[in-house]
């Protein structure tokens, strides 16, 4: 399937520089809360203080009549479906008669200052009657407890039994674990600049977001427009790791665009970005594992309650990750599993780099050390006897089809050098606690932990997130036009790299990201590699067979024989060269393509079914410094393995790695939402920590390149990977270090020395 | 709205009887974070930037004294020169925020603010600092105990300015050390600043109470081994952090528990000791 691709001038396997990055470093950037437009106005909202409220009754007409307010809008003013959602349309555009969560949007203002609209939304007066608060997800799988939401409180229950259910092992170990509720935490918060047209009968709209496509459609079902009249266009994306696959603020905007007839641009504070996207699901697993004397795994058993917030979101999707991937990359025959997706008026959760498959490693890794202390083995060794190879079935049936080389992970992480011992007079910056100077070299206890993941890639259960692409050649140029949200990963890179190695160009212009061309499906589930990648792969192609059809007539060759060398059209086996610009000139060449990947089904009720489309592994190896006294951790080194099946961009591919590992490091140690009685209790960067540079560990990675055999370009997806088995192997390091069990995360320092 | 940026005391004393509601404004890392989410709405602003008198810190050799100006940003505090003057409250500014904050946030700030969790209060507590503070009827000098009132409280009234901190230079042991869930950038949960001045010991502790708290018992307590010539055991040492934690009053809120607050305490107490009989 892969054919060897000739290497021109930053083609594939190069580490080609980003188009934006020079614009990025520089500052130069357009962001989406850098847009402006002439006349424009500023949209505002106004949010729930209560995480669970009846409305009484909503009074906007002193906002209105202060002056520079031009509109106030509420539920009532929804043209269309009240509802949106990404599986299921369950959240209201505006709060009608309930609020569900601290922070849902009750209200809007467009104003001509943003100062304006804050004093518009104080203005505004909602009566509340406070409701009992359904704060604890076990609470909603009670079915005493009332539903808050008329769908009911559970989202989506999931079972799978697999092998035989009654086996049991020599030894068995189990625990409860507690995931806590991380955020994306991404720097350019939510904004959208919207354009009415002329005849107010459509609106033209830059946002940030992750699905330009998906956006479209859930905004002109909530404005009551035809999809074709909400055009949207990338704003420049500053991060995403899923926070932006809801709508946020795309309907608000769109709709006091309309109101008002004049642009409207929105923007959250990162106060309000906290209240105005979904989360990391917290979760909590319980994990049995049966293995027999040798550590080999005989059945597992699982319990998963994630705590969906009060809206759907993704959580039946999350949760499916989740309840697929319990055995994590070690081969198991015998599996019992159960999951529920709950509604609680907590935060709404939904997608987050790792998409569920975080929550079930935590636990599946910690079960792992769990066996191995029980029966004195190392726990590299019990997870190389384990380790799923290609051709293993998963709990759920389905047969790995991905290129699965878990063991060469582990090995070679094994092998990558441990960091130097611990000095006696460290620089006391890289102890735990750095700055804070509390502890010396004589305080601290190192450990080392392990944490292997697998992760599917691409969309599941059935559907089709297909990729379309559109390439022109013209005078030696290419130019590319696909819909893909370039939210960081550096998709832009990767399309350059793929029609400069296919079509032998060196220039590729990169037309607007908008909807004027077919969907690319999410940037997400470490897709769009694959999925775009294949898309503009496919274009490319087209359109250099026509070129070497084109060519072949000109010249009397068979067009079968041409090839792209550097930047030329040759005849391998014939005298015949010519330069793909001399070939193109006055030549106006274009194709479009579609990529889908194979079809993946629904999973039974008895979790049976081919629901993933690919998988990706890694593996991760820990240093912690820990001072066990005060609680305090500074993680030292990170050695890391990854399945990438091809590195398209190895500079792009260690990014990924080492900003995942900073992120899954987050979650170890320090990053969460405090939520208590349905409240977040620390939405501000001062509260909500995440790393630093002194936080950030030493990488020394390793990629293993074993091209797929499905994948367009042989590449996995690389996105995910790092953050999900970090996580716990960082924990596991802690563990090691004070010889402690700590079943949550992030680990907080009471969790260590009390 | 008017921001008057005056360049010596006196006028800012004089702006300041004049516009009695105006607000001073110096590194601004907290007030620009208190305007932005709108906890702040000042009609008028003075600037003390370019007050050069309250710039700078020096020493009084005669009397082994220095007298810090009210907006000397930390990074000042970090210099080897000033570290051998005083290194707790050198090492106390190198836990704060960032290499941006320090470059900026002033020890003025600090003490205008007043938080409990502020990283050079601890140290002004343990040293019996100074402040003097200025205004158009003139300068008063107020003990740092009677300055912070509680949290985020001061005895500042209406029209005055801390114009300057004094402490004395070290005579022997102090450290401040901090704890945060996060290994640089972080809000203290718990901190404590130990001394040895004068042959007096000294120990402050911060963010486990309304205000800096100063542990007398424990003072006491190890005081009666200071003049020995020996250094005190551990046992003793261990004593003397326990009744350090006694003296705590933390609280449970979302940074942390008041039980591993009052623990860090007892553990910071024992190490700052520890170090200072270089145990
Ligand atoms: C990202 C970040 C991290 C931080 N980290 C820390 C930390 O680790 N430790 C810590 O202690 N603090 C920290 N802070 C808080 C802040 O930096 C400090 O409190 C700092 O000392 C404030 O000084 P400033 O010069 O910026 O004061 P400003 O913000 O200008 O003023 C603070 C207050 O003091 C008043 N004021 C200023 N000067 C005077 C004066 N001369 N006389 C009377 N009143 C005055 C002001 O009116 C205002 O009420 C952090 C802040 C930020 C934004």
């Amino acid at each position: 399937m892969v054919e060897t691709l000739t290497k021109s001038r930053f083609g594939i396997g190069t580490n080609a520089p980003r188009p934006d990055g020079t614009a990025k470093v520089s500052g130069e950037f357009s962001f989406s809360s850098d847009l402006w437009a002439e006349n424009m106005l500023w949209g505002a909202t106004l949010r729930s203080p209560h995480p669970h409220a009846r409305i009484i009754s909503i009074d906007t007409s002193a906002a209105l009549g202060l002056s520079g307010v031009e509109a106030v809008i509420t539920a009532k003013d929804v043209p269309g479906q009240l509802t949106y959602g990404l599986i299921s349309a369950d959240q209201p555009v505006f709060a009608d008669s309930v609020v569900r969560y601290m922070g849902e949007p009750v209200a809007a203002v467009a104003a001509d200052h943003p100062e304006t609209c804050r004093r518009a939304l104080d203005l505004i007066e909602v009566v509340y009657e406070a409701l009992p608060v359904l704060s604890d997800p076990e609470g909603a799988l009670d079915p005493t407890v009332a539903a808050i939401h008329p769908d009911g409180n559970l989202i989506r229950h999931q079972r799978i039994v697999s092998g035989d259910p009654d086996v049991t092992g020599d030894v068995v170990v189990e625990d409860t674990y507690v995931i806590g509720m991380q955020d994306q935490a991404f720097l350019g918060t939510e904004s959208a600049l919207a354009l009415p047209d002329s005849d107010g009968a459509g609106v033209v709209m830059h946002v940030a977001t992750q699905w330009l496509h998906e956006d479209q459609k859930q905004i002109a079902a909530c404005l009551g427009l035809a999809p074709e009249r909400v055009r949207l266009q990338l704003g420049g994306v500053g991060g995403a790791f899923g926070a932006r696959e809801d709508i946020s603020l795309q309907v608000h905007t769109a709709l006091l665009a309309l109101a008002t007839r004049r642009p409207i641009k929105m923007q959250y504070g990162r106060h309000e970005s906290f209240f105005g996207h979904v989360h990391r699901h917290p979760a909590t697993v319980w994990m049995r594992h049966h293995a027999d004397t040798s550590g080999v795994i005989q059945k597992i058993e699982a319990r998963f309650l994630f705590d969906g917030g009060a809206y759907a979101s993704t959580s039946s999707a999350v949760l499916i990750n989740g309840v697929t991937h319990a055995q994590g990359p070690y081969k198991c025959d015998n599996a019992v599993v159960d999951g529920y997706a709950v509604r609680t008026n907590n935060p709404p959760c939904g997608a987050m780099r790792g998409f569920g498959v975080v929550q079930a490693c935590f636990a599946h890794e910690s079960q792992m050390d769990k066996i191995a202390q029980a029966l004195h083995l190392d726990p590299v060794e019990v997870r190389l006897r384990n380790a799923m190879q290609q051709g293993d079935r998963l709990i759920t049936g389905q047969v790995i089809e991905s290129v699965a080389p878990v063991q060469r992970l582990i090995e070679e992480t094994r092998q990558i050098p441990l960091p130097p011992e611990a000095s006696p007079h460290p620089d006391p910056l890289s102890l735990p606690g750095g700055s804070g100077l509390a502890s010396e070299a004589r305080h601290v206890r190192r450990g080392i932990g392990w944490g292997v993941s697998i992760k599917n890639i691409m969309y599941s259960e059935g559907f089709d997130d297909y990729a379309t692409a559109r390439c022109t050649l013209k005078d030696g140029k290419a130019s590319l036009k696909f819909a893909t949200s370039e939210v960081g990963q550096g998709f832009v890179t990767i399309a350059q790299q793929i029609a400069r190695t296919v079509l032998g160009v060196d220039d590729v212009d990169l037309e607007a990201i908008d909807t004027d061309i077919g969907s690319a499906g999410s940037t997400s589930a470490s897709r769009q590699t694959w999925m775009s990648g294949g898309a503009v792969d496919g274009a490319c192609r087209l359109v250099r067979e026509r070129l070497f059809q084109i060519v072949g007539q000109q010249h009397n060759v068979d067009p079968l024989r041409l090839v792209i060398e550097e930047d030329e059209i040759v005849d391998p086996l014939g005298a015949f060269r010519v330069s793909v610009r001399e070939a193109t000139r006055d030549l106006v060449i274009t194709e479009e393509f579609e990529h889908h990947h194979r079809p993946t089904e629904d999973l039974d009720e008895n979790g049976q079914g081919n629901c993933h489309v690919a998988f990706a592994f890694v593996a991760h190896r820990a240093v912690v410094d820990v001072d066990p006294e005060l609680g305090l951790v500074k993680v030292v080194q990170i050695a890391t393995t990854q399945d990438v099946g091809r590195a398209l961009n190895p500079l792009s591919v260690l990014g990924q790695i080492e900003g995942g590992i900073a992120q899954g490091l987050g979650l170890a140690v320090m990053e969460e939402i405090i939520v208590k009685d349905g409240r977040v209790l620390n939405p501000s960067f001062t509260d909500y920590l995440l790393p630093t540079t002194l936080d950030a560990p030493e990488v020394v990675a390793r990629l293993v390149e074993e091209p797929d055999p499905q994948a367009p370009l042989g590449a996995k997806g690389v996105g995910e990977p790092p953050c999900i088995s970090v996580t716990p192997a960082i924990v596991a390091a802690i563990r090691d270090a004070i010889g402690r069990d700590i079943p949550r995360c992030p680990v907080r320092p009471q969790d260590i020395c009390l | 709205m008017p921001i008057y940026t005056p360049t010596s005391v006196r006028e800012a004393t004089e702006i300041f009887a004049e516009n009695p509601e105006a607000m001073l404004l110096a590194g601004g890392t907290d007030f620009m974070v208190e305007v932005n989410f709108n906890h702040r709405k000042p009609s008028s602003v003075i600037n003390l930037a370019r007050v050069n008198e309250l710039k700078s810190w020096h020493l009084d050799t005669q009397t082994s004294v220095i007298r810090i100006g009210a907006t000397v940003p930390f990074s000042q505090f970090e210099s080897s020169e000033f570290e051998q003057l005083s290194p707790a409250l050198s090492h106390a500014a190198r836990t704060v925020g960032s290499p941006q904050i320090r470059n900026t946030a002033s020890i003025g700030g600090n003490l205008g603010t007043c938080s409990p969790a502020g990283d050079s209060l601890p140290v002004l507590f343990a040293l019996d600092a100074q402040i003097e503070i200025a205004s158009l009827q003139g300068t008063r000098s107020l003990s740092i105990h009677d300055f912070m009132l509680g949290p985020k409280r001061n005895a500042l009234s209406v029209g005055e300015i801390v114009a300057a901190i004094t402490i004395p230079v070290a005579s022997g042991f102090q450290d401040y050390a901090k704890v945060g869930v996060r290994n640089a950038m972080v809000i203290s949960i718990a901190s404590a600043c130990f001394a040895l001045q004068d042959n007096q010991c000294r120990i402050a502790l911060g963010s486990v109470g309304p205000t800096i708290i100063r542990c007398n018992e424990a003072e006491k307590f190890l005081q009666d081994y200071i003049t020995q010539s020996s250094p005190p055991d551990l046992e003793t040492i261990r004593e003397f952090s326990r009744l350090a934690a006694v003296a705590a009053q933390p609280i449970d809120d979302h940074r942390s528990t008041a039980t591993y607050r009052r623990h860090a305490i007892e553990v910071l107490a024992r190490r700052l000791a520890m170090r200072s009989f270089s145990l």
